[in-house]
């Protein structure tokens, strides 16, 4: 498989001081899901709108097939997008906003109905073809949009937010069709979005993005698993953090002094002894141990709040030196009233050392 | 507050009564026109003593008035299409290009519309002589047009400032090159706007005086026509021409209405 995007440094300076994206890199295989994910005003669109070509970088270069197409406007460029808005034409019929771009290839009209109904059947909307967009829910607009992008087949498809305008039980349902239309149509999507869980359920690979530049790229899996800053720990999946101080190296991994305790973790930093660093590990990656069991990581504490949410417990529990921390687990089949956690009991918590996250530096609690 | 019905009651009638009071002065005066365009008696005197069409047929038979009445149409069609066709230009201008001196061009192209009829048309008569261009209908079609691009460039640059800009940029996106986004998309979707101005323009170039005044050669308008012949007082003959404006006025309100009806309801 060969790339279908390359960015090399790309950066799109507003200003001196307004930065949208600054030295991005960044290579997407043919046929990939790829999504951009971060917080508002990251530069994701920014990043997406100069794939698309609507706008110039000020550093950079971005190919397209192994062509240079940093200067090339949109509409010589073999990529569509889903506008955040959809952007559907008012004026013209949900079959007429399919079309357009079809004639413009040089299409028959015929030809051009006939693809649309297709495009519309694939996007699972085969009787609207004649309706105005007013006329159709959100959801629908939605598909027309999509649609409208895939039935010129462009070689790459870009999404901005496709999903942040529809409720939240569209919006699961619409994950799982645009990752079955991105596996029955074998283009290439990219797409942004702020909701990490958008993003690991629906992506081959996901970029996560930081003012602008990339925090990490990787598969889901391991953005979860090793996260590269508290920054990616965060934002995908929540993370406990407790500040810490390297003491030294065992067989069994990096050893770290905390005010809450001593802990080993297997990752393993180029950091000199002493360095000041923070360890993490996910709520739902703890264990409050029970009377006579015990962990490789073993951290007492004292139960500061118990939240029953369904599906399972979440415990915050404070650890000496006063940092507070959140455990995840979920209920047993049938409840013993005994073994909920009680507010103000002292507890153990066991963490394996695979599951520790080390940073360098400090990140504000 | 105990007071509140009888006061309601008060400011109710008051509301009421000022509505009817400026309705009637709004129009009134046009129902007294047409009726006197129907008047027997050459003297205003009312009630009218009898009904004649006799106005109405002397005024088709009147050569003067029907070449004034040609030449307003001839002129308002002209300046207002003139407006039109420099105006569109320049609000897509604005709306799309950050340049510098942009907020200058803007004011700039709006002056015109405040300038008093009289100091446009002493200088563009000016300008004409200096050019060695006679007084004629195609320099006040040109005199008319440069106010009207103020009107014309404010209502199509409002209508496209509400435009979502990603519309064109989708139309891009589809490979559409910027003149088949433009009458494709960009267009359909400012008519309603450009139908306005564009009938604005008509009309207020189909009444102006003063411009006209300085510029015309031979030429006669209509209000032009009007004013001269007023001389002698205001005749039936007069009060009949009146009434057919008023009847294309409404005609042309209702046609404005039906056409720049937005298609789709935002
Ligand atoms: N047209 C623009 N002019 C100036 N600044 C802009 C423009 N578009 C975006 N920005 C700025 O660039 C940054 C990134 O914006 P954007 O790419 O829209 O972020 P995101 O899509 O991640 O929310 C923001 O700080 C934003 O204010
Ligand atoms: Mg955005």
């Amino acid at each position: 498989m060969a790339a279908i995007i390359e960015l090399q440094r790309i950066s799109k300076h507003y200003s001196k001081t307004i930065i949208g994206v600054d030295d991005v890199s960044l290579d997407v295989e043919d046929g990939e899901f790829v999504t951009l994910l971060g917080p508002s005003g990251c530069g994701k669109s920014t990043l997406l709108r100069m794939i698309g070509g609507f706008e110039a970088p000020t550093h950079g270069m971005i190919r397209l097939a192994g062509q240079d197409v940093t200067h090339v406007p949109p509409y010589r460029r073999d990529v569509n997008m889903v506008f955040q808005d959809y952007a559907l034409f008012p004026h013209m019929t949900v079959g007429e906003n399919i079309a357009y771009g079809l004639k413009i290839q040089g299409r028959s009209r015929a030809q051009a109905r006939d693809m649309a109904v297709d495009a519309l059947a694939l996007v699972g909307l085969p009787d609207k073809i004649d309706q105005k967009p007013a006329q159709l829910s959100g959801g629908q607009r939605q598909r027309v949009a999509l649609a409208r992008a895939i039935v010129r087949r462009p070689k790459v498809l870009l999404l901005d937010e496709p999903l942040s305008a529809l409720d939240a039980r569209l919006r699961d349902q619409m994950r799982i069709e645009m990752k079955h239309l991105h596996e029955k149509v074998g283009i290439t999507f990219i797409m942004v979005t702020h909701d990490q869980e958008e993003a690991l359920t629906m992506s081959d690979r996901v970029v996560v993005m930081e003012k602008g530049r990339v925090a990490q790229d990787g598969r889901p899996q391991d953005l979860y698993d090793q996260p590269a800053s508290p920054y990616v720990a965060n934002f995908i999946g929540t993370t406990n953090f407790v500040a810490g101080s390297l003491t030294g190296r065992s067989p069994a991994g990096t050893r770290i002094a905390s005010a809450a305790g001593d802990f080993t973790a297997t990752a393993d930093l180029a950091l000199p002894q002493g360095a000041e660093v923070t360890l993490g590990f996910r709520p739902e990656k703890v264990r409050l141990l029970a009377e006579g069991e015990t962990a490789a990581n073993v951290v007492p504490g004292r139960i500061a709040e118990v939240i029953y949410y369904g599906l399972g417990l979440r415990t915050t529990v404070e650890l000496a030196g006063g940092t507070q921390v959140h455990v995840d687990c979920l209920l047993p089949d049938s409840l013993a009233r005994s073994a909920v956690p009680q507010p103000g009991a002292p507890v153990r918590l066991g963490i394996e050392p695979h599951n520790v996250f080390v940073f360098a530096g400090r990140v504000a609690a | 507050m105990s007071h509140k019905p009888s006061s309601s009651f008060v400011a109710d009638t008051a509301l009421t009564t000022f509505v009817c009071l400026l309705m009637a002065f709004l129009y009134v005066p046009i129902w007294v026109l047409i009726a006197f365009s129907f008047s027997s008696s050459r003297s205003l005197t009312w009630p009218i003593p009898g009904f004649t069409l006799d106005w109405y047929r002397k005024l088709f038979a009147n050569a003067d008035l029907l070449t004034a009445v040609g030449n307003s149409f001839y002129v308002a069609t002209f300046a207002s299409l003139l407006a039109l066709a420099v105006g569109i230009p320049a609000a897509m201008a604005l709306h799309r290009f950050n340049f510098w001196g942009k907020t200058l061009f803007r004011r700039l192209i709006l002056l015109p519309i405040t300038l008093p009829g009289i100091v446009t048309g002493i200088s563009m008569l000016n300008m004409f002589r200096l050019f060695g261009f006679n007084p004629s209908l195609e320099t006040v079609i040109i005199g008319h047009a440069t106010a009207l691009i103020g009107v014309v460039v404010t209502q199509v640059f409002a209508r496209l400032q509400r435009l979502p800009k990603s519309l064109e940029e989708a139309s891009s996106d589809l490979g559409a090159p910027p003149l088949h986004t433009f009458l494709h998309i960009t267009l359909p979707n400012i008519r309603s706007a450009v139908f306005g101005a564009g009938l604005l323009s008509f009309v207020l170039s189909f009444d102006e005086i003063p411009v006209t005044f300085f510029l015309t050669g031979r030429d006669n308008t209509l209000p032009m026509y009007i004013y001269s012949t007023m001389r002698r007082g205001v005749t039936p003959e007069i009060n009949a021409v009146g009434t057919l404006i008023v009847l294309a006025s409404l005609i042309l309100i209702i046609v404005s209405v039906l056409l720049s009806r937005d298609r789709s309801p935002r």
